[in-house]
């Protein structure tokens, strides 16, 4: 176990389209930001899409994995320091919040931004771990390939699901959308995109309920959501895209979270219920859950975290800042910090 | 020690008959998790240099291993000792799990 010797800032933790907007825009502030990337979590949900056409800026399209290491060095050229690593343990209480991660490294920071986005969410039934990586899957970019010539069925009804039956097609003799309702939750151009499709067709008012296959998936049985009905389905693959649920399982406790998971924040702001952190992304977010609006509350969280810096060099004032223990000397205080605060 | 790239030709030499443990990382360009887990399989080759190989197998090049092993999802990272297939690890993993799973391979063949 190593103690970094420094108290930091701020730490970002997280590191999709909000983590890295933070910390582009604490390091342009001078707040020298470590960002705690995730050791193979780093860049986020878009490490698994391949184009993404709706980000801003790019009329062509940008594939997701180029987009998150753009903006990684976008971070690091102003300052952040990204480590590869994971946060296990998060003491967020008092006025120096400490980060435990799974390398032994102790993070301590007056500011934290949490950025941990969410997780692929699971259908919750048997089979579906022992067959996961064996024809169960939660991503169409990684393993598509492997079911060249295979019917597959993909699981959702929103732009997930939809993006990933249209990609599965290059590969798939035939992609069957399974779908609780009998309308689609996608945007339109994503909806039209799938309806046209020639390989693609659809089980509407379905709902898987079993898997069948010894070391890989032969079938499913799908239930029909009005009459009850089951039926098999021969599959091969099974695609799982019904969404998400929030990462705030090591937050329980120390920051507010709603009946669903996802982290409190007080009104427009990014601002938990514990000074100094901050929340932002996929980690708040029920309704849009986009990389732009992800990065848009990175920023939010950017600038409060600032301003909470700034505040609190004001409140200590020259002499003692804010009686932590470790406070540093306010002239040498980033630069950017200072001017804010003159 | 580096990591070792291995083909459908040079897999029987490089993996199924290597002395020590070998650990087959099957990848491909595309598939953004592999890259995730790729430099720490690099610093994992250095770490346990000696004790077991560290290969990578890109299944897009390699259909024929890919699919005698029946791959279908990637990153997958096989272990082979003595020539047996002994340890499946499908999906990235942080180095601390991939660790965990190394030593008990090596202290079920030491």
């Amino acid at each position: 176990m190593t103690e970094q010797p420094t108290v930091e800032n701020l730490i970002v933790v997280g590191s999709g389209p909000a983590g890295y907007t933070a910390a582009i825009y604490a390091a342009r502030a001078g707040l020298g930001p470590v960002v705690l990337a995730g050791s193979v979590t780093a860049g986020g949900a878009l490490m698994n899409t391949t184009e993404v056409e709706n980000f801003p800026g790019f009329p062509d399209g940008i594939m997701g994995p180029d987009l998150m290491e753009s903006m990684r060095k976008q971070a690091e050229r102003f300052g952040a320091r990204v480590e590869w690593d994971d946060a296990e343990k998060l003491e967020l209480d008092g006025p120096v919040k400490t980060v435990v991660t799974a390398n032994g490294e102790t993070y301590r920071a007056r500011a934290v931004i949490l950025a941990t986005g969410s997780a692929y969410r699971e259908l919750g039934i048997d089979d579906e771990k022992r067959l996961s990586g064996r024809g169960v899957s939660w991503c169409a970019t990684c393993d598509g390939f492997f079911f060249r010539d295979q019917h597959i069925a993909v699981v959702g009804g929103g732009d997930s699901a939809m993006e990933e039956a249209t990609f599965l097609t290059r590969f798939a003799e035939k992609v069957t959308i399974v779908h609780r309702r009998d309308e689609l939750r996608a945007s339109k151009i994503m909806a039209d995109r799938a309806l046209n499709d020639p390989k693609i067709d659809f089980a509407w008012n379905s709902e898987v309920v079993a898997i069948a296959g010894e070391n890989k998936v032969e079938g499913v049985t799908l239930r029909d959501t009005v009459t009850g009905e089951e039926r098999p389905f021969p599959v091969t693959g099974l695609f799982v895209a019904i969404g998400h649920e929030p990462r705030s399982e090591l937050l329980a406790g120390q920051v507010d979270l709603d009946a669903e998971g996802y982290v409190q924040v007080v009104g427009r702001s990014t601002a938990t219920n514990l000074p100094g952190v901050f929340a932002c992304g996929d980690l708040v977010d029920h309704s849009y859950r986009q990389a732009i609006t992800a990065a848009g509350s990175g920023c939010s969280a950017a600038l409060d975290a600032q301003r909470y810096l700034t505040e609190l060099v004001d409140a200590a004032g020259e002499a003692d800042l804010a009686g932590t223990p470790e406070a540093p000397n306010p002239d040498e205080l980033p630069e950017a910090l200072a001017e804010l605060n003159s | 020690m580096a990591t070792v790239p291995v083909t459908d030709d040079t897999f029987r030499s490089e993996v199924l008959e290597s002395d020590v443990p070998v650990l087959v990382d099957f990848w491909a360009t595309w598939c953004g998790p592999c890259r995730q887990v790729a430099p720490i399989l690099e610093e994992l080759s250095e770490e346990y240099a000696g004790k077991i190989k560290i290969a990578k197998l890109d299944t897009d090049a390699n259909p024929e291993t890919t699919g005698a092993y029946g791959i279908v999802s990637i990153p997958t990272l096989n272990v082979y000792v003595g020539g047996e297939l002994q340890r499946s690890i499908i999906g990235a993993r942080p180095k601390r799990a991939l660790t965990e799973e190394i030593d008990a391979v090596l202290t079920t063949t030491v």
